[in-house]
């Protein structure tokens, strides 16, 4: 046999070395036949898709590359375009955003006051931070506990002692719930918590305020709901409608899966009328009927206004998300718990909720950062919101005429927010599901 | 649940801080500050500068009422409003009067109970079109595209305007006037159609405004106006003299540059005197100090240099004053004698 193999003349006798790989079949070009190439089908779709994009970045790119940045008006925009690159050149004049950026951050607050709402932002990003991350010392939490009255009083500013005398009202109520509860019992203890700290707030928080305010003057400049202005607002509103929303909506959720006849049914109403009206009905409501409810001359601030009305409408969205949570919990899980011999609330805190607000992270975070966008929803009742603020802006002679630049800037500004908000999530899902295994 | 309980409780502690109001003159003195009610922003009429400080023609009326009342014309609050929410800001008592190129109508005027003080701009529809369309008249746009905004009496007046005439047309419905800047400019329409004002200031933003012309036909009457709330009257009373107060400095030849000289000593006018409070005490009759006509004229000008100033031939707005001139140039700004 190995004769004949040595003999024959078209056999190889030594083995070839190693050839690369055609061109064909190889890195890039592999990769774009593959998956760009494959098929007449691809091949159309992929240049059409070559065209779009082209078509899109040729236009767009001169606009941003060629962006004015000094400028004191429109008009003086066009002229600098005009003399650098001829009258037919595409140029955004992002001056309007040198010019007015602190208008669209901040609104109406005095600009030596800017310190306020920046330095509650550093804060509250810092605040939040040990319960976001729980590789913190637990010990923070009181810090994060304390700064929804840290911020009212930055933003809002007044008397350092009305904040106190608000701070020291909540106190109040938890220690009814601790004292009365030995004494009498879980309702006593609640309707304690709940009529002491409002008996305080009007009848003793006025004048002790003003009392300690005499001896002790402390406290900043007084800001006013209106002057609030730009992303300064939506944030204010989108912050303080998701930080009470959630606790609301969970307990809603409970209510609703609950037992008892008259909370379940209440919270089910609540739920349902909630969530079956627009949001912009509830801020019309807020703004407009509430004016003819209230006694003449009363002056509840619009800005509070909103923030409830959004608050309750956000409430009934994650109630809904939480009870899906709840529902895709397994039945043993509940009956686990009783077995065990836990109270309704014991096994809700340590058995049920965790696990339900595990599941619901995803929706919760979806119902916040669209929370967060319905904000700008206020701008139909007159609040100079960052799209108000584009209305203003234009209005000014200056402006006049000016739209896409003051909409990217929005636009990436919200997306700045939103997007931190989504990776979050996702880190925290992340997170929760390598707990688990 | 604590949460819920917690809000209501503010509730009741802002009802608790509320004031009955008697005389708005009372409250707005109490209060140190006028809140005047304004556009959210209108070219012209009314916007914020960079600084947050508000300006146009209707906010100068404010800070003439604001310096006829506490001789300072910063002494205001602008509350911005919507079309929406204006009218019950001013129902409820949140402003104390509306300066908002709001349209005296007879039902706003009886149904709504709102007193209007008079009229500082008169208004009417009008018509933009390209000068390279080659039309001069109204009247020769038959079958053109018209850019109408949806659901306002312009829409309305329109249709008649083209139906009386005998002429056609198709209209192109938009929501917004920032929209309709750009379909018309994109040549969706031939014609552009709204309050002339409106089309003055929409033509001021266009890169060429020259290649644009208003038609000279106005098709409707929208008299603006600043107005106030049913039954108080005597507060009614100071705003409608304050404005009548600006367009006497006018024809009077009151101006900001020499309210004070005139002011200093009685002079051989004796209305000048008498608005200015050198003769007689017309303020107290108000229940204003005597000089309030000159803190008024002096808080932005006379009519015609708050005009000029904000929307006139002069600025990027650039309207002429028309029916707006002084009666005696031929318009229709006239002010009962201050006796």
């Amino acid at each position: 046999m190995s004769d004949i193999h040595a003999q024959t003349a078209y056999v190889r006798t030594a083995m070839l070395p190693q050839a690369a790989p055609p061109v064909r079949e190889t890195g890039a070009v592999k990769w774009v036949r593959e998956n760009l190439f494959s098929s007449w089908l691809n091949i159309i779709l992929t240049l059409a898709s070559i065209w779009f994009v082209w078509t899109v970045v040729s236009h767009l790119f001169p606009w941003f590359y060629n962006s004015i940045w000094r400028a004191k008006s429109l008009t003086e925009c066009r002229a600098i375009r005009d003399a650098t690159l001829g009258p037919d050149a595409s140029a955004a004049c992002f001056a309007v955003i040198t010019d007015r950026w602190k208008q669209l951050l901040f609104g109406f607050y005095p600009s030596s006051e800017y310190w306020r709402p920046t330095l509650s932002l550093v804060l509250l990003v810092v605040g939040i931070l040990p319960m976001l991350f729980t590789t913190l010392p637990r010990k923070l939490l009181w810090g994060t506990l304390a700064l929804p009255f840290v911020l009212f009083f930055l933003l809002w500013g007044g008397s350092i002692w009305t904040t106190v005398m608000v701070a020291a009202g909540f106190v109040l109520g938890f220690a009814a719930i601790k004292i009365l509860t030995p004494i009498g019992g879980a309702i006593l203890a609640a309707i304690g918590a709940v009529l002491i700290p409002i008996l305080f707030w009007i009848y003793a928080a006025g004048p002790l305020a003003e009392s300690l305010h005499s001896i002790l003057p402390i406290g900043l400049e007084f800001v006013q709901s209106k002057d609030f202005g730009g992303f300064m607002v939506s944030t204010v509103i989108g912050v303080a409608g998701i930080a009470l929303s959630l606790p609301l909506g969970i307990v809603l959720a409970l209510g609703r899966k609950s037992d008892l006849f008259i909370v379940n049914k209440l919270s089910t109403a609540f739920i349902e009328i909630i969530r079956g009206v627009p949001l912009i009905v509830w801020l019309f409501t807020a703004s407009l009927l509430l004016n003819y409810f209230l006694p003449p001359g009363t002056n509840f601030d619009l800005l509070l206004r909103v923030i409830i009305m959004v608050t309750l409408f956000s409430a009934a969205y994650i109630a809904e998300v939480v009870r899906g949570g709840l529902a895709a919990l397994p039945k043993g899980q509940y009956e686990g718990a009783d077995s065990l011999g836990l109270s309704y609330w014991q096994s809700m805190q340590l058995i049920v909720l965790p696990q339900a607000l595990k599941i619901s992270i995803p929706g919760i975070v979806n119902s916040f950062i669209g929370l967060f966008k319905d904000t700008t929803l206020v701008v139909f009742i007159g609040i100079l919101d960052p799209i108000g603020l584009t209305n203003s802006i234009r209005a000014s002679t200056d402006w006049n005429g000016i739209y896409w630049e003051l909409y990217v800037f929005i636009g990436l500004m919200f997306f700045i927010f939103c997007f931190s908000m989504g990776r979050y999530s996702l880190y925290l899902e992340k997170k929760l599901q390598r707990e688990h295994r | 649940m604590n949460k819920t309980l917690f809000l209501g409780a503010l509730t009741v502690a802002s009802i608790a801080a509320a004031a009955s109001s008697a005389a708005t003159l009372d409250d707005v003195k109490a209060r140190g500050k006028l809140n005047c009610g304004v556009t959210t922003g209108l070219p012209g009429f009314a916007a914020p500068d960079a600084n947050g400080v508000w300006e146009g023609f209707d906010v100068a009326f404010c800070r003439a009422v604001a310096a006829a009342i506490f001789g300072d014309p910063t002494a205001v609050e602008f509350v911005p409003t919507t079309g929406e929410t204006r009218f019950t800001a001013l129902q409820s008592g949140e402003i104390d009067m509306l300066a908002r190129n709001t349209t005296w109508t007879f039902s706003r005027d009886t149904d709504l109970k709102f007193d209007f003080t008079g009229v500082n701009y008169y208004d009417g529809q009008g018509f933009m079109v390209p000068k390279s369309l080659g039309v001069s008249s109204a009247k020769d746009l038959d079958g053109a595209t018209v850019c109408i905004q949806t659901g306002t009496t312009t829409e309305l007046n329109l249709a008649d305007f083209f139906r009386s005439n005998n002429i056609s047309y198709q209209p192109v419905p938009i929501q917004t006037n920032a929209e309709a800047q750009q379909q018309y400019l994109a040549g969706a329409c031939d014609v552009y159609t709204t309050d002339a004002s409106g089309l003055a200031a929409t033509r001021a933003t266009f890169e060429a405004p020259a290649d644009h012309i208003i038609l000279p036909e106005i098709i409707s009457k929208e008299p603006l106006g600043p107005l106030v709330r049913h039954g108080d009257n005597a507060w009614g009373d100071i705003v409608m003299w304050t404005q009548n107060a600006l367009v006497s400095a006018e024809e009077l030849g009151i101006t900001s540059a020499n309210v004070e000289e005139m002011a200093s000593a009685p002079t051989n006018n004796p209305e000048i005197n008498r608005i200015l409070g050198t003769e007689g005490d017309l303020g107290a009759m108000m229940g204003l100090s005597k000089d309030w006509g000159k803190n008024a004229i002096l808080a932005g000008g006379n009519y015609g240099e708050i005009f000029e100033k904000n929307i006139g031939e002069n600025t990027p707005i650039g309207l002429a004053r028309g029916l707006n001139a002084l009666w005696t140039e031929g318009g229709l700004q006239y002010s009962p004698p201050f006796r």
